[in-house]
């Protein structure tokens, strides 16, 4: 029988609103006492930083827009995860599905709506195949799927790099693909006129629509159901007759979907193009951060993905009106996890010492 | 009796509103066996473990040999020189008997590990206290038994005047018990007190000086246990009476449903299986006893599509061993597990959603993928209604519930699918006699209906008051049937510990086909009395007479 879940992991993501609250208030007081030490005053500091990310029209577009790359990814760790699984694949899958998305938009006809829609597809179905791939080494190999997504994060983005310069490449600029047609992109003007010109595009709508679909997938669908299952307990799944096998592997290529998808919104909404990089998208990774934060919910998942799109662009601000270097953002994301994880490491115990409790107290009932 | 050696005096403990232990008095004198009896959830374990520093009372006393104490950890417990041993043992399997005795206050030469000192002192300890056990054994290579005699030196080492032993029968054989008792008894002689919690009211008659009866965190009585019957201390324990042992028609067996021909697997030793023959009919049930860990775990996976094997198991005839587990489902079989919490219930799902766990995939229960949550709690409701489920309603998670709600849920889902075979593994583990009277009645309900109910246990009681058929699992094979006349703890016991089937070697095999009645016999007489030793020899033919077949002369 498969291994079952890891007891941290399944701890770490079941923080609740509360618990979220107040990580994120420890977590901005331990950036303003690092502040403090640098000499720096952390209310100018973060009142920058809250104008730089939602100050003007344009500024508040380009935290959802950013919102948007991880509300997706964050979405694709929280499925892996509800099936009992931990997703680090997102970056890998980006690449991959950014450039399905190149691919579509340069070499498909242009023809309007039905070009765009391809490439979200193939995107997704990238980001898909390639969960797909680490879901078969751990259902079928024993391949424990953190180590299988760190390799193949690599695979993935070599492998993008050489497709983009053998084949996807600007002629102009060999560091990255052509410029897509115009037919192919996802802009909504009228959104990004309401923003100030701000990169927003139908993407976004496509984000909230699938976290609102997958609370729906998750409690009333039975493939929801049986991931779910699969996911708290795989032993009584199995018994249960659910193919436990082949649903991580349905997991893990659900969850490929929406960091695919996270790749192709950023070629065909916001830059027309993907580039050769030496390094894995961050925004896959913060996907990890963000799942961890929303407590694998869609709402929480919303919300984390607006706070940490808040907290990277409004970095910016930070160090432009107070000086206070951009890195610092990144420490006060640090710490909220870290409290976060803290908060629900220590309440993993309290929940077992109390379980102990209501059990004898349950014991006593049913004798009555 | 002088003065007591522990003396609680009015320990309170409670968990929120709950109250565990109310104004629990209690004396331990040394040199006495005091029984701590109770139904699950009457306080006993919260008890001790205040005794022994894992809880802090709210309220009342202790006194140890007259001084009142504080015991706030249990380094203090140890210090006063009281001990307990767990019902889950807390020892290191590829350590010695002598290292894991010794573990947390090693003999220590300089800096270094005394071998030799630990040695002596376990010898010393076996020697002293009449504990048989090498102190160089690997204790990973030991029997539950032995482990559990390992488990008494860890706290003799300490020094332990007071000994409390939590539910210590539970996982030992008939034969096991009996020297497990013997070992209480002299370990009073020697003038340790002993406290012995337990809900087997036989073993309390066997070996208890006085018995202390717990009901709903409150003492009951206490008595000594001479003069107490069973009905008196199950009369106590429950407030009521109860009829444990169901009331049973003789069974009117029908044709054979589900046939295993032998089944055995590649890998060996005392687990695996090694060639099960075993035919079981509607409208029986068939107990199948065995002291863990000689194949049951293996077969019921086997039989559930979890595990691969070889041989032949067939269902209404047709072969299903390699069937996935949904096929067999769906073809009638159906599991009541042996833990409820790992392999029976998905505990952070809801009651609804854990009541139709192994036919959420059906009309009308979804439809086109979707799921249809009222069709869903209608069957719940139906299920924990009939099944006398208590829930505080049907959309909290499963957990919530206590055991015996947890497990007439699993029993109630079951059943619900109109099952054709039932395995029911260990299916009272860990109930309190309320809940368990309740999975006999439906266990025999289900066999009256015309399922076949295959009963695995390591409880003898159970098998016997349930059982229409016996057999004996055994280093993964069926090393005995009997019919239930024919069977007594002895017999079986002798079985159980593969004494009882040295000389089989084959007899399992070659002759598989037809009844499954055929084996047994000569362990019987090789250990037990000269009668039977002219059966020896004769290893399986035709003078293999069958204890079903003694039984019936004896008719």
């Amino acid at each position: 029988m498969r291994r079952g879940t890891r007891p941290s992991v399944a701890a770490l993501f079941s923080a609740s609103a509360a618990d979220a609250g107040l990580a994120i208030v420890f977590g901005l007081i331990v950036g303003a006492g690092l502040m403090l030490l640098g000499g720096f005053d952390p209310l100018a500091a973060y009142r920058a930083l809250a104008m730089k990310a939602f100050g003007s029209p344009y500024n508040a577009g380009e935290t959802f827009r950013q919102a948007t790359t991880l509300m997706l990814t964050g979405l694709s760790v929280a499925l892996a995860y509800r099936a009992g699984l931990l997703s680090i694949a997102a970056p890998g899958q980006m690449a991959l599905g950014a450039l399905a998305a190149a691919a579509a938009g340069i070499g498909l006809p242009p023809v309007p709506v039905v070009q765009p829609v391809i490439g979200l597809l193939l995107g997704a179905a990238a980001g898909a195949l390639w969960g797909a791939l680490i879901g078969t080494l751990r259902a079928y190999r024993g391949v424990n799927e953190v180590i299988a997504a760190i390799m193949l994060n690599w695979v993935a983005l070599y492998g993008v790099n050489l497709l983009i310069r053998f084949g996807l490449a600007d002629p102009a600029n060999r560091q990255r693909t052509r410029t897509v047609a115009e037919t192919a992109r996802i802009d909504a003007p009228w959104l990004s006129d309401l923003f100030a010109h701000a990169r927003l595009s139908y993407g976004f709508f496509l984000a909230v629509a699938l976290l609102g679909g997958y609370a729906f997938f998750l409690h009333r669908t039975r493939l929801g159901f049986e991931l779910r299952a699969v996911g708290q307990n795989p032993v009584a799944a199995a018994l249960a007759g659910m193919k436990d096998r082949r649903l991580v592997v349905a997991a893990m290529a659900l969850a490929g979907g929406p960091a695919g998808l996270a790749g192709a919104i950023e070629v065909l909404g916001v830059y027309g193009y993907w580039t050769v990089s030496p390094t894995l998208p961050a925004a896959g990774f913060d996907g990890i951060a963000v799942a961890l934060l929303g407590g694998a919910g869609a709402l929480g998942t919303a919300l984390a993905a607006l706070l940490f799109a808040a907290l990277s662009g409004g970095a910016a601000g930070m160090q432009f009106e107070v000086g206070v270097p951009p890195e610092l953002a990144r420490v006060v994301m640090a710490a909220i996890l870290f409290f976060i994880a803290a908060q629900n490491l220590t309440r993993g115990l309290r929940e077992r010492l109390g379980r102990v409790e209501r059990r004898n107290a349950r014991g006593e009932e049913a004798g009555r | 009796m002088a003065e007591p050696i522990v003396s609680l005096r009015g320990i309170t403990k409670r968990f929120g509103d709950f109250v565990a232990n109310e104004a629990v008095s209690l004396d331990l004198y040394p040199g006495e066996i005091h029984a701590l009896l109770g139904e699950n959830g009457a306080g006993k374990t919260t008890l001790m473990n205040v005794l022994t520093g894992l809880l802090r009372p709210d309220g009342g006393e202790i006194r140890f040999r007259g001084r009142p104490v504080r015991i706030d950890s249990p380094e203090v417990a140890y210090r006063l020189g009281i001990g307990m041993v767990h019902q889950h043992f807390k020892l290191i399997p590829p350590f010695t008997v002598a290292e894991n005795v010794v573990l947390g206050a090693e003999p220590r030469r300089g800096l270094l590990f005394d071998r030799r000192a630990a040695r002596e002192a376990v010898r010393a300890l076996t020697e002293a206290y009449g504990l048989a056990v090498n102190p160089d054994a690997r204790v990973g290579a030991l029997s539950v038994g032995m482990q559990q005699r390992v488990e008494i030196l860890k706290i003799l080492y300490r020094g332990a005047d007071v000994l409390i032993f939590d539910e210590p029968t539970a996982v030992l054989t008939p034969q096991e018990v009996r020297e497990f008792l013997a070992i209480l008894k002299r370990l009073a002689g020697q003038g340790k007190a002993i406290v012995f919690i337990t809900h087997k009211l036989k073993e309390v008659l066997a070996v208890a000086d006085r018995v202390t009866i717990l009901r709903h965190g409150r003492v009951v009585d206490t008595l000594p246990a001479a003069g107490a019957d069973e009905g008196l201390l199950a009369e106590k324990m429950i407030g009521r009476r109860v009829r444990l042992a169901p009331e049973k028609a003789p069974a009117r067996p029908g044709p054979v449903v589900l046939e295993l021909r032998a089944v055995r697997e590649r890998r060996t030793g005392q687990d695996a299986l090694a060639g099960v023959d075993l035919a079981l009919r509607a409208g029986e049930i068939y107990g199948l006893a065995g002291v863990d860990g000689n194949g049951q775990r293996p077969l019921v996976e086997v039989l559930f599509g979890r595990r691969s094997a070889e041989g032949d198991v067939r269902l209404f005839g047709e072969p299903i061993l390699g069937l996935p587990t949904k096929a067999l489902l769906e073809r009638g079989m159906a599991l009541i597990p042996e833990d409820r919490h790992r392999e029976g219930l998905v505990l952070a799902m809801s009651v609804a959603e854990n009541a139709i766990l192994t036919r959420y995939d059906r009309p009308p229960f979804v439809r086109r993928g979707i799921l249809r949550p009222a069709a869903i709690r209608r069957a719940a409701a139906e299920i924990v209604e009939r099944f006398d489920v208590r829930t505080p309603s049907l959309a909290v998670p499963v957990a919530a519930l206590s055991g015996g709600n947890q497990q007439k849920l699993i029993i109630g889902r079951e059943v619900a699918r109109r099952p054709a075979v039932v395995v029911a593994f260990q299916p009272t583990r860990g109930l309190d006699i309320g809940a368990q009277a309740h999975v006999y009645r439906t266990l025999v309900a289900l066999r009256d209906a015309g399922a076949a109910v295959l009963l695995i246990s390591f409880e003898l009681d159970e098998i016997l008051a349930l059982a229409d058929r016996i057999g004996v699992l055994s280093g993964g094979r069926i090393v005995a049937e009997l019919a239930p006349e024919a069977a007594d703890e002895e017999t079986i016991g002798l079985y159980m510990t593969g004494r009882g089937d040295v000389r089989h070697g084959d007899a399992g095999r070659g002759d598989s086909g037809g009844d499954a009645v055929r084996r047994g016999g000569a362990g019987r007489g090789e250990v037990g009395s000269g009668d039977d030793a002219g059966q020896e020899v004769a290893g399986h033919g035709g003078a293999d007479r069958t204890d079903e077949e003694k039984a019936g002369d004896g008719r």
